[in-house]
């Protein structure tokens, strides 16, 4: 389910990293007002604890394989919302850089995908929902398997939303779609069974702890279990009422919530502006990108000899024209067109294009694109063999 | 278990890795920072068909590689380690798109193409993110988010996170050993342990965090995390950024194999 | 010196489950000595600790740290004049490296990261390890780690040294170390333990507890050789004091009897 770099376009990576950075500023204001500093390295020890769960290995009886915890539910129950969606963007980031476990430029999706859908719509509307009337280990089984359920479904739709958008793979919308929902209905699954085991257990063991995510503050010392039960009418009423959608709203309204000296809602407006522009400027940068497909795809209308399109598609901007122009200062072969890629418009190609017949392409500019990229990457490698001569000189030198 | 084993060895060679003392690792991280996101956002930017223009970029793997002293077989086996998802994507491209393209004679499906594209931007950005991590360490990259106005709770808390991440490891290589031995015929943990085992263990780790916590009390921590003064950036750092943004940019405008082929073309003529 | 005394007077403290931990223990520590806390697993040490950190509250009684009363609005300046070095150095040591983790406290107190750099140095000199300055702590052996933790304490330049279990699970060879280190230290010295050889290697003064109560309190010499005393309190007389098997001569005289019979 992690994305990798070479699946998104910078556009769909940058929006999303925008409007994660935006919920993360969010959360990181409400844990400074709303929760004692205590949650801090709970939620460092916790974020360590989801990567030490990945490794366990649950053999699912019946079926022969094993399943393993993946952790965004379980974060967001011990340590609330926020917490746990901060936590999970950190357990991602090492894992990316450590484990290459999904991109650097993909980190906003990853965050996204798995921490803003358990953390911001599930914990809330269904986990919250079906534990508010008190807590019990039925109650807990099955908001466990919904929650996981429906928050993976949400994220591997997310996940299909945003490859399409990008525009790196071929793969029809409804075809990634019915691979993808199936596969994440199985994973949320054996994610909510284990999900639900681990809760029900520590509830039992030690009710504070779970409690404590619920009030949002005050964690009775943990050296020796304390024994507050969950479940009096009081302590009911008091979840009832810190958790109301409501409670949310007038929240982020009223004007003496403020991330430094900036109300909160002018904060979100400028995340979400932010990420309109860059997700905007991304694409134009993306798509005004003058390269095209010079050494290939040039589309031949039916019947008629084999002729070179000249068309310039939507993209014909005066930057575009500037840096057409400097293309065709350097081009040194005479013949070489350039072309901005027009084939990146139709989204599910090959069936309904049938009729087409086969592009061709001006043998000499593909030939020459060839053995000029053989050549580029032999030069990468001449360049870093003569540096690994270098240093092996200076070694001998030193030593 | 061996799944904990190699996940232990690999942070660790890394974090050895990253200790070493060479001119990469001496660059400012801030400034190894920007340069990986610069080359990520410019390798993703190709057009899904492209695949020669994509091959100057090797440039800069290639040297950061050859420079920062790092093993080569851990480095390609990490490489290959995170390629299977994306060629499992990827893969799918010349199943839907059959589009033929005739290069040179031979008919070449534009689904392949794509495929290629995908796989060699797939080397490309995840051997730019090993070797940012390789060549820099998580505390350096911490004090560069920390120039980047990332807020201090979240930098502490992804510290607190790396830092205990071989603890917990281990605790839960203990743990499992423990179980198996008592229960050798099975292949993972039976669904009557599920809660119990990772429970405890949540428990544990739960009760450790506030000793954690008490620990960082007791050294004056109120709520704010201090660093020390970051190293300021340098000339030699500015010259890095600016060369590789620089080569970057060009590699984007400008059709280098195109023009490296047509030299040696008037050469040979 | 008066302000480096610490004083317990009638304290209690019970656990919100009930656990009536800690049962009217008084004690008054002066300065310059180093006293050992001893007693069974459950007798009260940790929670005795906490207290003096105040981690936890006293229920009953009052705690005083020189002439200042141990509260919420107080701990700032008693954490800067105790410092206390974890039983598990894992839960002590968190950040990535160990110069970070020992400036952490420093940093908390002031912002010159010179002046930090000075105390970091000074508290890395004194336990021995300014070679493992920008080691990361995970990648430590148990008795570096301890090492490390006593500097993180150290760098804070403590008037009184709190140490939980100071020599548990180290080897032989390290837990030499650091009980030389410790016998070199000037500070005030309060230590918890089951090492009672080290206990009485360092310290002057003992503190039996069982079950919450302070059953003894005197010298180490006369506390530690009391077999029926540590017996009825779930301890033994260590084995540094015990009579020989062979000649039935008991501690310095130990070692003399072994040598002669070599």
């Amino acid at each position: 389910m992690h994305m990798a770099d070479a699946l998104i376009s910078p556009a769909v990576g940058g929006t999303m990293l925008a409007a994660t950075a935006g919920v993360a500023a969010y959360s990181v204001r409400k844990i400074q007002n709303d929760i004692d500093e205590k949650k801090i390295p709970l939620m460092g020890v916790m974020g360590a604890f989801v990567f030490a769960a990945q490794m366990i290995n649950f053999s699912i009886a019946g079926t022969g394989s094993s399943g393993h915890l993946a952790g965004g539910m379980l974060l967001a129950v011990i340590l609330g919302p926020y917490a746990g969606f901060l936590t999970m963007a950190s357990v991602l980031l090492i894992q990316a850089l450590f484990f290459a476990d999904g991109g650097l430029l993909a980190f906003g999706c990853n965050v996204f995908n798995l921490g803003f859908y358990t953390c911001f719509i599930v914990y809330p509307l269904i986990y919250k929902r079906l534990t508010r009337k008190g807590i019990n280990s039925g109650r807990i089984f099955a908001a466990s398997i919904l929650s996981s359920i429906i928050g993976l479904q949400l994220g591997a739709f997310s996940v299909v939303l945003e490859t399409l958008l990008s525009g790196k793979t071929e793969l029809p919308f409804s075809a990634f779609l019915m691979l993808m929902l199936p596969i994440h209905l199985a994973i949320g699954i054996v994610e909510g069974l284990i999900t639900s085991a681990v809760v029900v257990f520590v509830w039992k063991a030690r009710p504070e702890i779970i409690e404590s995510s619920y009030k949002g503050k005050e964690i009775v010392e943990g050296f020796f279990p304390g024994k507050e039960i969950i479940g009096s009418s009081s302590a009911e009423k008091e979840i009832i009422e810190r958790f109301s959608p409501e409670e949310e709203n007038t929240d982020t309204s009223s004007p003496g919530k403020s991330y430094g000296n900036v109300p909160m809602k002018k904060v979100l407006v400028s995340f979400i502006i932010a990420a309109v522009i860059i997700g905007g400027v991304l694409s134009w940068f993306a798509s005004s990108n003058p390269d095209g497909l010079e050494w290939s795809i040039l589309k031949v209308t039916g019947g008629t000899e084999p002729e070179i399109t000249n068309s310039e598609p939507e993209t014909s901007n005066t930057v575009h024209k500037v840096l057409s122009e400097i293309q065709e200062k350097i081009a040194f072969f005479p013949d070489y067109e350039f072309k901005a890629d027009d084939s990146v418009t139709e989204k599910s190609g090959g069936l309904s294009d049938e009729e087409e017949t086969w592009p061709a392409v001006s043998a000499e500019t593909s030939v020459s694109g060839l053995v000029g990229g053989a050549l580029t990457l032999a030069l990468c490698v001449f360049i870093g063999l003569i540096i690994g001569l270098v240093k092996k000189k200076k070694m001998r030198k030193a030593v | 278990m061996p799944d904990i084993m190699n996940s232990l060895y690999n942070i660790r060679l890394l974090d050895s890795l990253a200790r070493k003392e060479t001119p990469v690792h001496r660059m400012h991280p801030l400034v190894k920072v920007l340069v990986t996101l610069i080359f990520l956002i410019f390798v993703v930017s190709f057009d899904r068909y492209e695949v020669i223009r994509l091959m100057p970029f090797f440039l800069y793997p290639v040297i950061i590689f050859m420079l920062s002293d790092i093993p080569a077989i851990p480095f390609l086996k990490r490489i290959m380690l995170a390629m299977p998802f994306v060629i499992g994507i990827g893969i799918l491209n010349p199943l839907f798109d059959k589009h033929i393209l005739l290069i040179n004679g031979v008919a070449i499906s534009r689904g392949w193409v794509s495929f290629f594209s995908i796989l060699i931007k797939s080397v490309l950005t995840i051997a730019a993110g090993i070797l940012l991590i390789a060549t820099t360490g998580m505390d350096k990259l911490a004090a560069a988010l920390r120039m980047l106005k990332i807020p201090k709770i979240l930098v502490l808390q992804l510290l607190l996170t790396y830092r205990y991440i071989s603890i917990l490891m281990e605790e839960v290589a203990r743990t499992i050993r423990a179980y198996l031995l008592r229960a050798p015929m099975q292949k993972g943990i039976h669904r009557s342990a599920w809660g119990s085992l990772a429970g405890q263990l949540l428990i544990r780790t739960y009760d450790r965090g506030q000793r954690v916590y008490h620990a960082m009390c007791l050294r004056g921590f109120s709520g704010e995390y201090n660093t020390g003064d970051n190293a300021r950036l340098n000339i030699k750092d500015y010259v890095y950024l600016l060369c590789w943004a620089l080569f970057f940019v060009v590699a984007k405008i400008y059709n280098i194999p195109l023009i490296i082929e047509s030299i040696l073309a008037g050469v040979i003529r | 010196m008066s302000h480096h005394k610490l004083e317990f007077k009638n304290v209690h403290f019970t656990y919100p489950d009930g656990n009536k931990a800690i049962n009217d223990v008084s004690f008054c520590i002066r300065h310059g000595e180093s006293v050992g806390i001893i007693g069974s697993n459950g007798a009260g040490k940790s929670t005795l600790l906490m207290l003096m950190m105040g981690i936890i509250f006293a229920s009953h009684g009052e705690i005083l740290v020189g002439d200042t009363h141990v509260t919420k609005k107080t701990l700032p300046m008693i954490r800067q004049r105790l410092g206390m070095v974890f039983q598990n150095p894992d839960d002590q040591l968190f950040m990535t490296t160990v110069y970070d983790d020992v400036a952490f406290g420093p940093r908390n107190y002031m912002m010159d990261e010179e002046d930090v750099a000075k105390k970091v140095n000074y508290a890395l000199e004194v336990v021995g390890i300014p070679h493992l300055k920008d080691r990361a702590p995970f990648r430590l052996s148990g008795g570096e780690k301890r090492s490390v933790s006593i500097a993180t304490v150290l760098s804070m330049q403590p008037d009184i040294l709190i140490m939980d279990e100071p020599t548990s699970s180290l080897d032989p060879k390290s837990r030499r170390k650091v009980i030389d280190l410790l016998k070199s230290f000037e500070h005030t010295k309060i230590i918890t333990s089951h090492d009672l050889d080290m206990v009485y290697e360092v310290c002057n003064r003992v503190i039996v507890l069982k079950d919450g109560r302070v059953m003894a309190d005197g010298a180490a010499e006369e506390i530690l050789v009391n077999g029926e005393l540590l017996e009825e309190c779930g301890l033994e007389i260590p084995l540094s004091l015990k009579s020989c098997p062979k000649c039935g001569s008991t501690i310095k005289r130990v070692k003399e009897c072994h040598i002669e019979n070599l």
